[in-house]
């Protein structure tokens, strides 16, 4: 009985059983941690995925836009319906109203074997056609009078909606009062994809052309030539400037509290909403200077002072990273203050100040806002000749056509947004790439 | 002379003043350089910088100064019955008569005699030299438009003429002046650093612009309409800016869009704080260097994307989303397929931009969870605390008000957004609290007050710029505060 009695506390104190643990609760805890490094896990994944799918759902949309439905047909160009009385040499007005649909559509009705229709036979055939078809076939006759009598092959744009028919993108088991395309139109277009007369080719007019309201003949060629203009502009002017201005504060400026006020200032015009620098645009360049509204100039000039606080924040941190020991060097080798600095230190510093510079530019590139402010929202067909005539540029061209109901329009914004996503990606690459190449580690 | 090739003249000029400095500064040294007191580059650059920054300032001020003159003295030329007209209407005809001066110079004399003699016809000659005309011109209106002919191309002639005997003559003193003694690298040098304190100003100037600027263009809309009604006015109606007239003002109070504003702002940072932080933390705490390396970037791609970009994605598909969602949850529950959330919403706006300023938040933080000293780190984990509970509660305390900082600038990054708000909260102007329906912000009406025509006499357009120092004021107060605890903090472990 005693040894019986005496045994178990003997192996709870000493040797062999393991103690009742006592509960601390670390299972609980680790529990959270696991859980706290999930949210960790999801907060990331959140982050990730919406920016596969923003990139996701802008690609799916505009990379059709990149193609675009032609037709080539002979088209013959009749002395009947463009010139029925022979006035064209007394008049050549004549030649610049003519109507030229008819023969696109005439010559359409022929190859789809419609030899004669009522009304609305043919406004159907002529509703695959683009309206842009007038002005290209007033080109060649314009330029050329003796086609007239002649039959000759002619490629066109398709109509925006049979574009979109013939890319899918017209859900065809609506019924047909409520969709763009008639049945009939739909089965025409079978017709003449299988003939190879309809045929998608590389969209170049979308890089090429301005503004239209025809979404098929509709293109980004201003907008960019407009982007291109305000980006030298920028370029030109806040480099030299954001240079200079990080230079004083860096190397020269006493510490005082004047300097104290600029480096508090450029902090702020950092973080200024970038619609205020529309205002000052519209209130300071074009009500006060009387420059033109809509011109690349302004919008030129505001974006430079957007950029600049970008430029001399980026280059101030270049030039703080050049070693001190470099400046003494060159001082002590009896250059001045100034030669030190142009001569030393600014070519060190120059990777960082580019990298700074481009990404700058980037943020210019992608703004939108002072923009719509300084009135580039215009409908602007023709390519700007210098940066003083009417443009836009390739955000606003993209906001502008957002705004536009037509489904094809919807491709076409989507296509402009590539093509903007494109441009930047090359120019961080390219500042990836230089500050890869050149940086210099201390 | 052309504005063009005056400033290439002037350049010209400058180029050679810069060979012939360096010339002479060699010819003095006598084949020792050391004999100068600076290279001879330096004597070169003195006497070109001698040539074209006088030049180049007359030419600026005389640019400036010589319309304002003319303007002056043709106006003092309007018969007194012109004087008597309101300012606008002498506007109106100071702006006709300048028109035809533009047309002038594309005629020839005999259409030019023409015009003097018969101010009937004005209108369809200058409409043939392709300028337009609103209406007839009045007979003052042609004399006084070759006035203003004759005194700009008097004008032209002179500035060309002085900018240019200006440039010369200061190439010619200075090179005068040039002698082994003379310290040109320091005049040189004195210039340059002008040059630098100019630049810097630049964004005082901006500053300065802004504010000036803004506020001389509010204090036209607060002349017609009051400043309480603006800054506790509910209602939202400016109506349209009928032409001339000034009496047809609309309501404008700020508190419904400013409500919007506030309300977007909160969706956004509702999606953007939470999780920007917890990406922060595991970020700067738990991933590994591989991992931190390929997803930092990946994130940062998401400021990187142009505002634009996310505004359609918004409109064409987050909004249309949730409005079919809701259509079916609402079927769902009730059998109506109605949808309860609105393509345009704050919900939409709200959630988009939230999913833009997570790159914000998160590296924002990720820097200074990081700043947070090690030591801190390691005394809480040596105490037992799990990873989680080190972060809870030493290193989160430590680094909030870093935080604070970060979340008050991207909270001024949310107010001034304008492009996701223009294209996905609507434009209607109201105050509710149902963040299924679209609301407006103060970023949406300044963009709708001043696309389209613009009359800078109308309070229709003028409430743009009260709008905009509102904006301006709040964002600035935001920054300020923030980086003034974001300063504060830094100093404790330095």
């Amino acid at each position: 009985m005693s040894e019986t009695s005496t045994t178990p506390p003997m192996t709870a104190i000493g040797i062999s059983a393991a103690p009742a643990r006592r509960d601390i609760g670390l299972g609980r805890r680790y529990a959270a941690e696991r859980r706290f490094r999930l949210y960790g896990m999801a907060a990331i994944g959140f982050g990730l995925l919406f920016l596969f799918l923003l990139l996701f759902s802008v690609v799916s949309k505009g990379y059709t836009a990149f193609q675009q439905s032609m037709i080539t047909i002979p088209v013959e160009f009749s002395e009947q319906v463009l010139d029925r009385n022979n006035e064209r040499a007394a008049n050549p007005q004549k030649l610049m109203t003519a109507n030229y649909p008819i023969i696109a559509r005439d010559a359409l009705a022929r190859q789809l074997g419609v030899t004669e229709g009522d009304r609305a036979t043919l406004r159907e055939i002529s509703g695959m056609i683009s309206d842009s078809v007038r002005a290209q076939l007033r080109d060649i006759v314009v330029a050329d009078p003796s086609v007239i009598g002649t039959t000759r092959d002619v490629t066109f744009l398709a109509h925006g909606n049979l574009d979109s028919a013939f890319k899918g993108q017209i859900d065809l088991s609506v019924d047909e009062k409520n969709r763009k395309v008639s049945d009939r139109q739909v089965g025409w277009m079978n017709q003449l994809a299988e003939s190879g007369v309809l045929a998608k080719h590389f969209n170049t007019g979308l890089f090429t052309n301005g503004a239209s309201s025809r979404p098929e003949a509709a293109g980004v060629g201003v907008a960019l030539i407009g982007s291109l203009y305000m980006m030298l502009i920028v370029l030109v002017l806040s480099l030299p400037i954001g240079v200079a201005a990080s230079i004083y504060l860096e190397e020269f400026a006493p510490k005082n509290r004047l300097t104290d006020l600029i480096e508090v200032n450029i902090n702020n015009l950092a973080a200024v909403p970038s619609i205020v620098y529309g205002l000052l645009g519209l209130a300071v360049f074009i009500n006060f200077a009387g420059l033109p509204r809509s011109a690349a100039i302004v919008g030129g000039l505001v974006l430079t002072l957007m950029t600049l606080p970008t430029i001399i924040i980026a280059t101030r941190a270049a030039l703080k990273a050049v070693p001190p020991s470099i400046r003494s060097a060159a001082l002590g080798l009896g250059a001045s203050k100034m030669q030190t600095v142009f001569h030393h230190v600014l070519p060190l510093a120059m990777p960082g100040i580019l990298t700074g510079t481009i990404i700058g530019l980037a943020h210019a590139l992608g703004e939108t806002a002072p923009l719509l402010l300084i009135g580039m929202v215009a409908f602007v067909a023709d390519v700007p000749g210098t940066p003083l005539d009417p443009a836009t540029a390739l955000p606003v061209q993209i906001y502008m056509w957002a705004n536009e109901a037509e489904r094809a329009f919807v491709e076409r914004t989507s296509g402009a947004i590539i093509v903007l996503l494109i441009f930047l990606i090359l120019m961080n690459v390219g500042a990836i790439l230089l500050r890869r190449r050149f940086e210099r580690r201390w | 002379m052309s504005m063009s090739l005056l400033l290439l003249i002037v350049a010209a000029i400058g180029v050679a003043g810069y060979l012939a400095g360096s010339w002479r500064a060699r010819g003095l040294a006598g084949g020792k350089l050391s004999n100068l007191h600076s290279r001879p580059g330096y004597y070169g650059s003195f006497v070109a910088i001698c040539a074209m920054i006088p030049a180049l300032l007359l030419l600026l001020a005389w640019s400036i100064a010589s319309p304002i003159y003319i303007q002056s003295t043709i106006r003092a030329g309007f018969p007194e019955s012109v004087k008597m007209q309101p300012e606008a209407t002498q506007n109106l005809s100071y702006n006709m008569i300048s028109a035809i001066a533009r047309g002038l110079p594309r005629m020839t004399q005999e259409e030019r005699r023409a015009l003097a003699e018969d101010g009937a016809s004005a209108r369809t000659l200058l409409a043939a030299k392709g300028v337009p005309l609103a209406s007839e011109p009045e007979p003052y209106m042609v004399q006084s438009a070759q006035d203003l002919d004759r005194a700009t191309v008097a004008s032209s002639l002179w500035r060309a003429v002085l900018v240019i005997a200006a440039a010369a003559a200061g190439a010619f003193l200075s090179f005068r002046l040039i002698a082994p003694r003379l310290r040109a690298r320091n005049r040189v040098e004195g210039v340059m650093l002008g040059g630098l304190v100019a630049a810097s100003s630049i964004a005082i100037l901006t500053t300065v612009g802004i504010v000036a600027s803004m506020l001389t263009e509010a204090a036209h809309f607060f002349n017609s309409v009051p400043a309480w009604e603006f800054f506790f006015g509910t209602v939202w109606d400016p109506r349209f800016a009928a032409a001339g007239a000034t009496g047809s003002s609309g309501q404008f109070g700020l508190v419904p869009l400013l409500a919007g504003t506030l309300y977007i702002g909160f969706v956004a940072m509702l999606v953007a704080v939470p999780v920007g932080l917890f990406a922060a933390v595991y970020m700067s705490e738990y991933a590994s260097r591989g991992f931190r390396s390929v997803v930092k970037p990946l994130l940062e791609v998401l400021a990187g994307i142009p505002t634009i970009v996310y505004g359609f994605f918004a409109m064409a598909t987050v909004g249309p989303f949730l409005r079919d969602i809701s259509a079916q949850i609402s079927g769902l529950a009730t059998g109506n397929y109605a949808s309860f959330i609105q393509a345009q919403s704050v919900l939409t706006a709200g959630f988009v931009m939230g999913i833009m300023l997570i790159p914000y938040v998160s590296s924002l933080s990720d820097d200074i969870i990081t700043a947070v000293p090690r030591a801190l780190r390691d005394g809480s984990l040596g105490l037992g605390a799990t990873r989680s509970e080190t972060i809870k509660k030493v290193v989160l305390p430590a680094a909030l008000p870093g935080i604070v900082g970060a979340l008050l600038m991207t909270a001024s990054r949310a107010i001034g957004e304008t492009m996701i708000v223009v294209l996905a909260a609507g434009v209607a102007a109201r105050m509710q609290l149902n963040p299924f329906e679209p609301m407006t912000t103060v970023t949406v009406k300044i963009v709708n007050q001043l696309t389209g025509d613009l009359e800078f006499t109308s309070p229709q357009t003028l409430v743009a710029f009260a709008l905009g120092i509102t904006l301006f004021v709040i964002t600035l107060c935001l920054n300020i505060y923030a980086l003034y605890i974001v300063r504060k903090y830094r100093e404790q472990y330095e």
